[in-house]
């Protein structure tokens, strides 16, 4: 018998609300995987120290907590209750920080957020334009909790919608109202929740699992990373309920093996959830049993797609398999499986405590709640933003994400990763769900969001993503094990300026193919890139195609480097930091490039003073044009 | 190994976690280990092969004293990823997944890390190195190297 029940959990609730409200302050210190890359954790040790050297630790607490999502300003350092935001925190910051913001109540206004717009400086975390405008639902807690703590999420109302299920709602009451909040799923492919759960619970079998998908492969998307790794009690609760509700007894955790931190952090997790009786035999005292195992995927993009995952647990090679039957009905070891995204469950404890009216009421008609994006590449704010469906891309692009980096024009935004495409800027006003996205030829995905300039060029975005697929197609349907390879070669030609009249035509007619002719997700996927940049860009294909002309300025081959002369003033900078000694030159005297000898690393480019900007990049006509002048020849030794 | 062998159980399903516990011992997938996993738990050598190289995480080959690794991410790759990687395979002289002559330095990419705000990134033995430039590779690797003077004290 389970010695916690769920009056238990109440009084562990209040006990620890009640300590919590003695606490007066708390430093809480973003601990996400971006914030630990700018060395958060030092910051965080830094702080403790300070405290326990001035003997604060009765009136202060210090928490690494989870993922803050302004990754852009990491590490980023909020004072609770008043929610005082300082970030880019350096370790010399922090005595500053404790003596006068901590002892004197003072603001240092060094470490605000200052807006680039009004030039004025933020105080309060939730009055930084970027999270003004969101809607955090699913991250709402992740700025408070200490992962590492189940009290923490505890504390905040955690396994309390679990309680009213297991005690006050029937597993088809369940299901009834995850489905009448329109919840869809939130990996890619938009299918209802709630209907899922129903097929699964109605697969006639005594042994069920339940799978949480955490094989996060789109590269440019973390979301999945940062609510395992700052709140994974909410997808764990999120997993028991619809275990319950499906009649599972068994659930997997498929954690990418790139996310050590997400590994760690759940492992933790699940062994203090089943401490406090909420996984194991007879949960909080009810005769519900289930408990959640965790499994490291290996490096594998395809496993993401769930019937790959599933032969992946199983131990075998990620192999998609033919759909019917589906997992709901044969899955894992052929027994009827719910596989369901990070973020899907960790919406469905939020659904159960508020309500399918209250969920139904956010988003569009027929894509309901929220969805965290990452917005990231050339754009100011990059970070993860939970906003609600039917937000503007203009308005997650400018309003929240600052709008693109160093004043450049907007040029695209690729979303849905490897499997999405590029929207064009005369597009942005598109209310973001399911349905819109699909019909731009794109895909919502798992919600990678990424943003591109003036000097990105179109073809280059469409071969490296091509590359990616051919690399990770598993090889079993021709037309993706070899089509994708024939993608990858003429888009590859087409960059280095050898492409052909026909290679446009070629492309479609293969995209078409490997469209049609692949099993898996993956596969049918692959090919969006290619056609939504020939839908949109084709005068960029066209260019390196006909003129040999790159207009972003990217494609090695059709690019060089020119140090304009009446614009040197030799300073010896990008001969000294040339790595093969193509630049000749002087003190004081013009420098010039040895075209012959230049390999394109772009090093003079990046050491040249931005007051000087004497090197320029040529393409087409005008590259030409300064190949023919004998000045670009060395000068002999 | 022998140790590692008990700890489970005999079943195909475990086959990935004792691969990972290998590689995260020996550093690689040593071929005894293959012949032994086949007999505890009955697989042929011809389908644990199949899966171990169907994953990226397992090698067949012991990496290198240091590893880099250069995040090739759609974020880090419209910033410029490409030619930080084309920087270090022309300093190291290796193609990513191949190790320096010398047995220095592993050279491998990875799809994303997943720290977009610091793109493009390289990491060098775990640590990060963000919004790199082609002339900060240098430094990276020349960090990594062993100290000449210290190695000279140590002989």
């Amino acid at each position: 018998m389970n010695e916690f029940n769920a009056t238990h959990l109440d009084k562990i609730r209040d006990e620890i609300s009640d300590s919590r409200k003695k606490q007066k302050t708390c430093i809480t210190i973003c601990g996400g995987t971006g914030c630990h890359a700018y060395g958060c954790l030092k910051v965080a040790e830094a702080f403790k120290e300070e405290i326990r050297k001035q003997k604060l630790q009765d009136s202060v607490e210090v928490r690494t907590t989870g993922c803050h999502g302004f990754c852009e300003r990491g590490p980023i350092v909020v004072i609770q209750p008043e929610g005082i935001f300082y970030q880019r925190i350096k370790l010399s910051d922090i005595n500053e920080v404790i003596s006068e913001t901590i002892i004197n109540k003072k603001v240092i206004n060094r470490l605000l957020y200052v807006d680039p717009r009004t030039n004025k400086e933020i105080i309060l975390e939730k009055d930084v334009p970027f999270y003004k405008k969101q809607k955090r639902i699913v991250f709402s807690n992740n700025g408070f909790i200490d992962p590492t703590d189940i009290r923490d999420y505890i504390a905040l109302g955690g396994y309390r919608a679990l309680t009213k299920i297991l005690f006050d709602m029937t597993s088809e009451e369940v299901i009834e109202e995850i489905k009448a909040s329109g919840l869809r799923g939130r990996g890619g492919a938009g299918f209802l929740t709630g209907k899922k759960w129903e097929i699964c619970r109605e697969s006639n079998s005594h042994l069920k699992y339940v799978i949480c998908n955490a094989d996060e492969g789109d590269p440019g998307a973390y979301m999945d990373r940062s609510l395992l790794e700052g709140n994974p009690h909410s997808v764990i609760e999120g997993m028991i309920i619809g275990a319950y509700a499906i009649g599972a007894s068994e659930g997997f955790i498929y954690v990418r093996m790139e996310y050590p931190l997400a590994v760690k952090n759940v492992t933790i997790a699940l062994e203090q959830a089943r401490k406090f009786g909420l996984l194991g035999k007879s949960i909080l005292g009810s005769e519900f049993q289930f408990d959640i195992h965790i499994f490291k995927g290996a490096g594998a993009f395809v496993s993401g797609e769930e019937t790959s995952l599933m032969a992946s647990i199983e131990g075998r090679r990620a192999f998609p398999r033919q759909r019917p039957p589906f997992p709901a009905q044969e899955g894992l070891w052929g027994k009827p499986t719910n596989i369901n995204n990070v973020e899907t469950w960790a919406n469905v404890p939020y659904i159960i405590n508020n309500g399918a009216e209250w969920y139904s009421g956010i988003g569009t008609k027929g894509s309901k709640g929220t969805k965290i994006f990452s917005l990231v590449g050339k754009i100011n704010n990059t970070g993860l933003v939970e906003v609600p469906m039917g937000m503007t891309l203009k308005e997650i692009i400018y309003a929240i994400g600052g709008g693109v980096k160093n004043h450049k024009k907007f040029k695209a935004v690729q979303t849905g990763g490897p499997s999405g495409g590029c929207i064009p800027a005369d597009m942005l006003d598109l209310p973001i769900d399911f349905e819109t996205l699909t019909k731009a030829g794109s895909m919502m995905g798992s919600g990678g969001m990424i943003v591109m300039d003036e000097d990105t060029c179109m073809v280059d975005v469409a071969r490296y993503f091509l590359d990616f697929t051919q690399q990770e197609s598993c090889g079993k349907c021709v037309p993706c094990r070899v089509g994708t390879r024939q993608l990858v070669e003429i888009l590859t030609r087409i960059t280095k300026g050898e492409g052909q009249e026909e290679d446009i035509d070629r492309l479609e007619d293969l995209a078409r193919t490997i469209k049609a002719g692949s099993l898996c997700g993956l596969g049918q996927t692959a090919p969006n890139p290619v056609l939504t940049t020939l839908r949109y860009f084709k005068d960029e294909y066209e260019a390196h195609i006909r003129d040999k002309n790159c207009p972003a300025l990217v494609c090695k081959e059709l690019i060089i480097y020119h140090i304009e002369p009446q614009k040197c003033v030799g300073c010896l900078l990008c001969l000294k930091n040339c790595p093969v000694e193509a630049i000749s030159g002087e003190r004081k005297k013009v420098h010039v490039i040895d075209q012959d000898l230049c390999i394109k690393c772009g090093a003079c480019f990046d050491v040249c003073p931005p007051k000087v900007q004497a090197v320029s990049k040529y393409t087409g006509k005008k590259r030409d044009r300064i190949l023919q002048k004998p000045s670009e020849k060395r000068v002999q030794k | 190994m022998e140790r590692e062998r008990k700890e489970f159980m005999v079943d195909q399903r475990e086959l990935i976690h004792i691969l990972h516990e290998v590689q995260n011992h020996y550093g690689y997938i040593p071929p005894q280990a293959i012949s032994q996993i086949s007999r505890k738990l009955r697989i042929s050598e011809s389908e644990i092969f199949g899966v171990l190289t169907f994953y990226k995480a397992f090698t067949l080959h012991p990496r290198g004293e240091h590893l880099i690794t250069i995040c090739m991410g759609t974020a880090c790759h419209v910033r410029g990823a490409p030619m930080i990687l084309d920087e270090f395979k022309r300093k190291l002289g290796v193609e990513p997944g191949e190790t320096t002559g010398d047995n220095q330095f592993t050279l491998e990419t990875v799809n994303c890390v997943g720290a977009c705000a610091l793109g493009p990134i390289a990491i060098g033995d775990g640590e990060y190195h963000g919004q790199m430039k082609t002339r900060d590779v240098d430094k990276i690797i020349e960090d990594l190297k062993p100290k000449k003077g210290k190695s000279a004290k140590n002989e």
